[in-house]
Formats: structure tokens, C-alpha cells, sequence
């Protein structure tokens, strides 16, 4: 295995790891259950190909652009259908998800079905690293902040919080839009990595993925979904040999984890990032108060 | 004219089918409140089922027929078993039933991918006949009455013993409240195997037929997403809301693709589904289901 290899496995490990940051706000921090992920990955794709393509913007411009068309997205999505509880809100971004490929198959201005290439490949392994250490950084604030702690109380009983004046809509709506936006930038990731974009690459089948990852890292837990993203992303790359049975091993595996391990990997717990650091860095300069990012909640 | 009779035709035909899957769907939804999206790797397995049975096996098609009803009726009973139950004694999230029915399909769709059977497309041999019946000027398939005749007489034998039988009472009882009838003396687990048998019976009967309709592949499964928007579309939970939408969702798209354009056929089902959840969630007769504080 060369380098080249690893490096190709890792950026598409960090690109899921994007997506399923996001997702991790809102599934495991907030308790809202999407089915519709690869949509906003879908239209995160587009806008920023758009950008580039037909705008010439400069990427980093372009997949904020892809960003905030994605996070718009979820806002109309989220207007209608967060007031839906439980199974009809997953079976409705499962709806929107699915039609947003759907139109996308017959938008003949973005290639149609047939697919968009020759897209410029400027995602590389420096930026795919970079943004999701900015994005780990923004999410374990955004968990320890007042907000966060908001977040929380609406997953573990949103009746009381409501009752307690958080504006449950609100909140939901937030965690919705952040993690969309999340969705698009690893879209946009995606398409400028492989120089090709394709509806089909956005199928149910990829949100499914998505929140599988979540749930296998751990419900509530930033370092779960890192490790969940890298090892189910390589986890199928290393299993190559045995390729057509590694999706029949996958299935198993979840069901599985389903049945004896529901809490995940991680658990709602975090690994003490900032207390390792601590750690290491006391013996250097002693007494110095450190504050980093992606500490235990 | 004779194009809109036609049309119709196919439609009730096409939605008499999505009714058997939307109706084992809503039967589980109605006593677990998850939703089963396992049904279509099952429904899945039953067109294979009888696929070889009637090839491999050179059974007669009413002997195929029914092997891949009680295969799949036997299949669904052993997924309940390995996938739901335990989650079920834990009193686990509906997430995890949802997550774990998805591990289920993926391991039934690939398992076949991966067996000696592989991803080929493989077509039914013809059993009814070619020539169509002509009915005042319009042209009715052979198969697209017997689709329609199977599921409705499937139907019917599904309501009476829903309707008529103690099973029957049990299930509606569950249905109407799990734990209360459990303290009234119904066997609730029983209740479970039996609905997801029953399930996996119409299951068996949608993929054979559908198989004969179209043809056979692993991811053949993939069609009950559309009969879940009936259920929806109907009403989550409640059966004739199951094939009251299903019949209408099959009129509305024979009618999309016949008039409008094929393309446009899954889009038209998906805006239904939004639609129906926005205006109105509980869909045309489905149970009002607040949550509880």
C-alpha cells in the first residue's frame, strides 16, 4: 500500500468525518433522527461545483457558498417538517432527500443523470485536514456552550425544556441549519475531489451511511464520530480482498452493534482531548493554563 | 378514452401490489410504532423464492406460489427474532429498530449480490399467458388481472382473520395499546411473530408477483420505499388507509408516467409524501399519534 493510497483513503474518510460532524449535532447532541443528508450533501455539491465552474470563484469561496445554499436548504425543509414527531420527521427528510436527487436527475443544466465531470480537483489532503479540525473546533465549543447545553436538554426531554423557556423550535432549527451546512461543505469536498459529481452518489443509501456512522461512534460524543468516520470509511477499503462480501459483513455488523452495543463506540462519552494535552504540555511549562478545543463535555 | 381505462387498469393493478407491501408494512408499524425497512429485502428474497422454484425446482406456479410466501413468512418470523427482539426486551429507541432493519436489508440485498446468484436481472417464466383480454376496445394483460385478483383475495383473507378470529382480536388489541393488552392476558410476543409473519406472507406474494411483472433483482427490495409513501400516504398504522393510498399512489403514477413523463414517475410520489406529511401527518385515516408527555 502506497502512500498515495492511504493519502486517497484518508480524504474520503475526512470528507465523511464532515458530514457526519454535522450530523452528529443533530442526531446525537440534539436527538432529531435525518434521513435526508446526502441531499444537503447533494446540493452542497452543485452550488459549490456551480461556483467554481460556471461563477469562477476561488474554491474556499465556493464551498462556503455551498454551505450557505445547503444551510438555506434545511431552513425551508426545517420550517415544515420540525414540527413532526419522531418517525414522520425521519420519513420526512427521507422524502426531501430523495426528491432533491430527483430533481437534480433531471436538471439537464448541471449534466442531468448523466453526471457533471471535468470539475477542477482542488480538494486535496492539507484542506480536507484543515477544515475538520476547524470544524471539530467549532462543534466542541458550540457543545459546551450555553447553546449546547440547550441542545442537550431538548434530547433528553423536550417537553421540560420547552417548559423551561428554551425555544425548542429554535433550537432545532439551529442544529438542523449547522449541520447542513456541514453536509454541503463535505459535498462540495466531494465533487472536488473526484472531479465528477453524479446524482446517484447522493442516494438514501449514503444518509443511511451517514447515521449509521453516528451511531456506531456514539450518540453524544465528538472523538466517537471521528473514530466512527475513519473506521467505517477504511474499515471497507481494508476488506477489499473479500470485496463483494464486505457489504454483507457491514449489514451484519450493524445489526449486530444494534442489539449488543445500542450505546456505540464512544457512548455519549468523550475522549479528554484537552486533558491529554494538559498532560504533556505540564511537563514543559508548569502551572500554564491551557485552553484547547475538544475537551470531555 | 380507451388510453385512460387503460391506464387506470394499470394502475389499480400496479397499486393492488404496493397494497400487499404497504399492508405488512403498516401491520408492524401498527403494534411496534417503527418502521419495518427490512420489509423490502424480504419481499426481495420471496421473488427469488419463487423464482427458482418455478425454474430450478420446475414446481407448478401455485406450489412456487406458495413456498415463497411461507419462506418469506418464515424469514420475517427469524428477523423479528435476531434483529428486533432484543431491542424490543430492552425497550430500546425506535431509532435502533430503524437502524437495525437497515443493517438487515443490507445484509440480505448483498448477500445475494454475493452468492452464486449475483446482481443478474433474470426474468420470470410466463405463466398466464401473452394474449391480452379485450374488454370493450381496451386491452387488459393477463397478468395485470391476476395481479390484481391474488392481492385482493390476499387482502381479503388478511381482514378476516384481523376482523374475525381471537388472533385477529389480540392483534387489534396490541395495536390499539401493547401494554395494556399484554396485562389483559394477550400473549404479546406471540401477537409480534404472528404480525411479522403475516407481514412477510404478503411480502412473499408482492415479490412474486412483482417479479413477474417486471423482472428479478437484488435490489428489487428498493420498490417499497414507494409503499411506504402509501402507508403514509394513507395513514401510518392503519390498513385500509394502507390500500386506499397505495391504490391511488399506483392510479397517480401509471397516470404521471402515461401522461406526463417517466421521469418524473418517483419525483411525483416523493412531493406526494412530502406534501401529505406537511398538510397532514397522520395521512387520509391514520391514527392522531400525539406524543405523550
Amino acid at each position: 500500500m502506497d502512500w498515495f493510497y492511504i493519502k486517497g483513503i484518508l480524504i474520503l474518510s475526512g470528507i465523511n468525518l464532515m458530514a457526519v460532524l454535522g450530523l452528529s449535532l443533530l442526531t446525537g447532541f440534539t436527538g432529531l433522527f435525518s434521513f435526508g443528508h446526502a441531499g444537503f450533501m447533494a446540493i452542497g455539491a452543485y452550488v459549490t461545483a456551480m461556483g467554481t465552474v460556471k461563477l469562477g470563484l476561488p474554491f474556499a469561496a465556493a464551498l462556503l457558498l455551498g454551505a450557505a445554499g445547503a444551510a438555506l436548504a434545511s431552513f425551508f425543509i426545517g420550517r415544515i417538517t420540525l414540527n413532526l414527531k419522531g418517525d414522520y420527521f425521519c420519513i420526512a427528510t427521507l422524502g426531501f432527500g430523495e426528491a432533491i436527487r430527483l430533481i437534480l436527475d433531471n436538471v439537464q443544466y448541471f449534466g442531468g443523470a448523466r453526471g457533471w465531470p471535468n470539475l477542477p480537483r482542488s480538494t486535496n489532503f492539507t484542506i480536507v485536514v484543515i477544515l475538520n479540525i476547524i470544524g471539530i473546533i467549532i462543534l466542541a465549543n458550540l457543545i459546551n456552550s450555553r447553546h449546547g447545553r440547550n441542545f442537550k436538554a431538548i434530547r433528553e426531554e423536550e417537553l421540560a425544556s420547552q417548559t423551561i423557556g428554551i425555544n425548542v423550535f429554535r433550537y432545532k432549527m439551529t442544529a438542523l441549519m449547522i449541520s447542513a451546512a456541514y453536509a454541503g461543505v463535505a459535498g462540495g469536498l466531494l465533487g472536488h475531489y473526484l472531479g465528477f459529481l453524479q446524482p446517484k452518489m447522493f442516494q438514501f443509501i449514503k444518509s443511511t451511511e451517514l447515521t449509521i456512522t453516528v451511531i456506531f461512534g456514539g450518540l453524544g460524543s465528538i472523538s466517537g464520530s471521528v473514530i466512527g468516520a475513519l473506521v467505517l470509511t477504511s474499515l471497507p477499503e481494508l476488506l477489499r480482498t473479500f470485496a463483494i462480501w464486505r457489504l454483507v459483513v457491514y449489514g451484519a455488523a450493524v445489526v449486530f452493534i444494534m442489539i449488543s452495543r445500542p450505546q456505540g463506540l464512544m457512548g455519549g462519552y468523550e475522549i479528554p482531548v484537552g486533558k491529554i494535552f494538559k498532560k504533556l504540555f505540564s511537563r514543559f511549562a508548569y502551572g500554564k493554563k491551557q485552553a484547547v478545543g475538544g475537551g470531555k463535555q | 378514452m380507451s388510453g385512460f381505462l387503460q391506464q387506470l387498469i394499470n394502475g389499480l393493478s400496479i397499486g393492488s401490489v404496493y397494497a400487499l407491501m404497504a399492508v405488512g408494512y403498516s401491520l408492524v408499524y401498527s403494534i411496534m410504532n417503527f418502521s419495518n425497512f427490512a420489509h423490502g429485502g424480504v419481499i426481495m428474497i420471496g421473488s427469488y423464492i419463487g423464482f427458482f422454484a418455478m425454474t430450478a425446482f420446475k414446481m407448478p406456479f401455485a406450489t412456487a406460489f406458495c413456498t415463497a410466501a411461507l419462506g418469506t413468512g418464515l424469514l420475517a418470523v427469524l428477523i423479528e427474532r435476531i434483529a428486533y427482539s432484543p431491542l424490543r426486551k430492552r425497550n430500546a429507541p425506535f431509532l435502533y429498530f430503524i437502524i437495525s432493519a437497515m443493517g438487515v436489508s443490507i445484509f440480505l440485498e448483498n448477500i445475494i449480490i454475493a452468492s452464486p446468484i449475483g446482481p443478474t436481472f433474470r426474468t420470470y417464466p410466463r405463466v398466464f399467458g401473452a394474449e391480452p383480454f379485450v374488454v370493450a376496445g381496451v386491452n387488459i394483460g393477463r397478468l395485470d388481472v391476476m395481479m390484481f385478483v391474488i392481492s385482493t383475495l390476499s387482502l381479503i383473507i388478511l381482514v378476516f382473520i384481523i376482523e374475525k378470529t381471537r388472533t385477529g382480536m389480540g392483534i387489534r388489541a396490541s395495536a390499539y395499546n401493547l401494554r395494556a393488552s399484554a396485562l389483559m392476558g394477550v400473549n404479546t410476543d406471540r401477537i409480534i411473530l404472528i404480525v411479522f409473519g403475516l407481514g412477510g406472507l404478503l411480502a412473499g406474494i408482492a415479490g412474486v408477483l412483482f417479479g413477474m411483472k417486471y423482472t428479478v433483482y437484488p435490489q428489487i427490495g428498493n420498490i417499497t420505499l414507494k409503499s411506504f409513501i402509501a402507508a403514509v400516504f394513507g395513514g401510518l398504522g392503519s390498513l385500509p388507509g394502507a390500500v386506499i393510498g397505495s391504490i391511488l399512489l399506483g392510479i397517480i403514477e401509471t397516470f404521471t408516467s402515461g401522461y406526463l413523463s417517466s421521469q418524473f414517475r418517483d419525483l411525483i410520489a416523493f412531493v406526494l409524501l412530502i406534501f401529505i406529511l406537511v398538510v397532514r401527518p397522520r395521512g387520509l385515516m391514520g391514527k392522531i399519534t400525539e406524543e405523550k408527555a
